[in-house]
């Protein structure tokens, strides 16, 4: 579904090609199937962001590809569709308007993006705030308002840019819960970058862990717990204990 | 938002209904209405008292207002302001809309252009008229040429502004979704400029005022500004004050218009005001 073949990606200073400031990315390769939910866990500057902003088609990589079912991305695509960090709304349209905003952009008709975002913005729990501007509701609507504008492009590929770092903790377990069960009821395939390591095991079928300077990856580590996730409390297994031991002795190394 | 059963009751039990002590903030409007009012009756009373070459006191311009209305002259003369300044105003908003978008959005032409830009806008606008004079001579063409150059500047600026400060981010969003130059740029870096490009619409519609008004001063043959010309050198001043107080009002009128458009078109700032 996904490859990621020999990635490097190195910034400059001042964009001046003889000042290198940063190897955000070196000759990372990664793979991904149909389906499968993979977390990218890092410390801060380790390239996750850099990494997926690469396979968004946001950012040119300086060596290797991306193959998206087996073609290389050079620019965004229907197919794979981003969630952000700082949820990515823009301000001057209404709740309904941001969801609008994927569909409108690949020219679907008025009345039936409308009735695609409704139904979007439905399964994310947020009917009722259609007319509402994006600073009159809470950091956790702001970001559903996200994964329903994502999610109506019906993406093979969800890109999600920690995108619960910026909302309260409880909040925040709210929505890993509700991603699983939206996970769930669509086929799609998720890259989530995050730096919580509970976070990234909770959620994810595999743990790609990161390290900064050069950006590369240290080890894959596969979360075999069963799922659903969500029924009893899964963070009291011992086997996720001994996942968390593992990647945070990784992390650290 | 409606309340919901739980919190009807709280409020029931909190009874906010109480009279509450007199506050004059309770009545701002009340109090605006009669400070009008009074500033009006002070300027009456002590109006009448000055030698009226020098001062004149609100009834004797109302009535001097009915004369000039009655002839028909005033009309005639706010009128041909009027269309000058929607001209020469209409011009500048087009195409300093249009530079600002492209020198924000596009290094080239920012390189091309910034540095006439910057020049005639710091050039005070008043020292190039005799050579405009000098250029279109004595009718609308220059007057309209002076509107042009004092409101193009202001909204070309701001504009320009506006584009730099939309952020990556924003456009990130819009690439992200597929969206092409076009489109980013209509979507995007537009409705992100927008609050800009209109507080330079106001800023410009307000120096075009003054440059009309300036235009006619030094042409003193047609429009508001040669009437307070005429009146000012005959000693009427009586009558020099209804330019005065319609160029005022004028002013009030469009900033006003001006704002109810910026709310119209920026809904999402308005809830975001302190006050």
């Amino acid at each position: 579904m996904l490859q990621v073949r020999h990635l490097s990606k190195v910034f400059f200073e001042q964009n001046d090609p003889r000042k290198p400031g940063l190897v955000a990315l070196y000759d990372i390769s990664l793979s991904v199937r149909k389906n499968e939910f993979v977390s990218l866990l890092g410390p801060s500057g380790c390239g996750k962001t850099t990494l997926i902003r690469i396979v968004a088609g946001l950012l040119p990589a300086d060596r290797g590809e991306v193959l998206v079912n087996g073609k290389p991305v050079t620019s965004p695509g229907r197919e794979r569709c981003m969630v952000f960090q700082q949820f990515g709304l823009l301000p001057w349209r209404t709740v309904l308007g941001n969801v609008e905003f994927g569909l409108e952009i690949e020219g679907v008709a008025r009345e039936e993006r409308r009735e695609v975002s409704r139904k979007y913005l439905d399964l994310v729990g947020l009917k009722g705030f259609e007319d509402y501007y994006p600073h009159q509701i809470s950091g956790g609507m702001q970001q559903r308002v996200g994964i329903a504008r994502a999610l109506s492009k019906k993406p093979d590929i969800l890109l999600m840019d920690e995108p619960f770092g910026a909302v309260d903790a409880q909040t925040r377990e709210q929505l890993q819960e509700e991603l699983l069960k939206i996970w769930a009821k669509t086929d799609t395939t998720v890259i989530f970058v995050t730096h919580s390591i509970d976070e990234s095991i909770y959620l994810s079928d595999r743990v790609v862990v990161m390290h900064s300077r050069p950006g590369c990856i240290k080890e894959e580590v596969v979360v075999d717990l069963p799922r659903p996730r969500w029924e009893g409390d899964i963070k009291a297994d011992p086997r996720f204990a001994q996942l968390r031991a593992r990647i945070r002795e990784s992390l650290r190394a | 938002m409606a309340l919901n059963a739980l919190e009807q009751e709280a409020l029931t039990a909190l009874d906010l209904s109480r009279p509450r002590p007199l506050r004059l903030t309770d009545h701002l409007g009340l109090l605006r209405a009669s400070s009008v009012v009074l500033f009006l009756i002070l300027w009456e009373v002590f109006g009448r008292r000055v030698n009226p070459l020098f001062l004149s006191y609100p009834t004797a311009i109302a009535n001097a207002c009915a004369q000039l209305l009655a002839s028909g002259e005033f009309q005639r003369q706010a009128l041909g302001s009027l269309q000058v300044y929607a001209v020469g105003l209409g011009a500048a908003l087009v195409l300093g809309i249009f530079l600002g978008l492209l020198m924000g959005r596009y290094r080239l032409a920012e390189y091309l252009l910034d540095p006439y830009v910057y020049a005639l806008d710091a050039t005070p606008r008043v020292a190039l008229i005799p050579l405009l004079l000098l250029w279109f001579g004595l009718g609308a063409q220059a007057k309209i040429a002076v509107v042009f150059l004092s409101g193009i500047f202001p909204v070309l600026m701001n504009t320009f502004s506006g584009v730099r400060t939309v952020s990556s981010g924003l456009v990130d969003i819009g690439k992200a979704y597929g969206a092409g130059e076009r489109q980013v740029f209509t979507k995007i870096i537009l409705p992100a400029a927008l609050p800009f490009i209109m507080a330079g619409v106001r800023l410009a519609v307000g120096r075009a005022l003054i440059g009309i008004i300036t235009a006619e001063m030094f042409t003193a043959v047609t429009g508001m500004g040669a009437l307070l010309i005429r009146y000012s050198s005959a000693f009427a001043t009586d009558k020099f004050f209804v330019p005065v107080i319609f160029l005022a009002l004028l002013g009030v009128l469009l900033s006003v218009a001006v704002e109810a458009l910026q709310k119209r078109l920026a809904p999402w700032k308005e809830t975001e005001r302190a006050l």
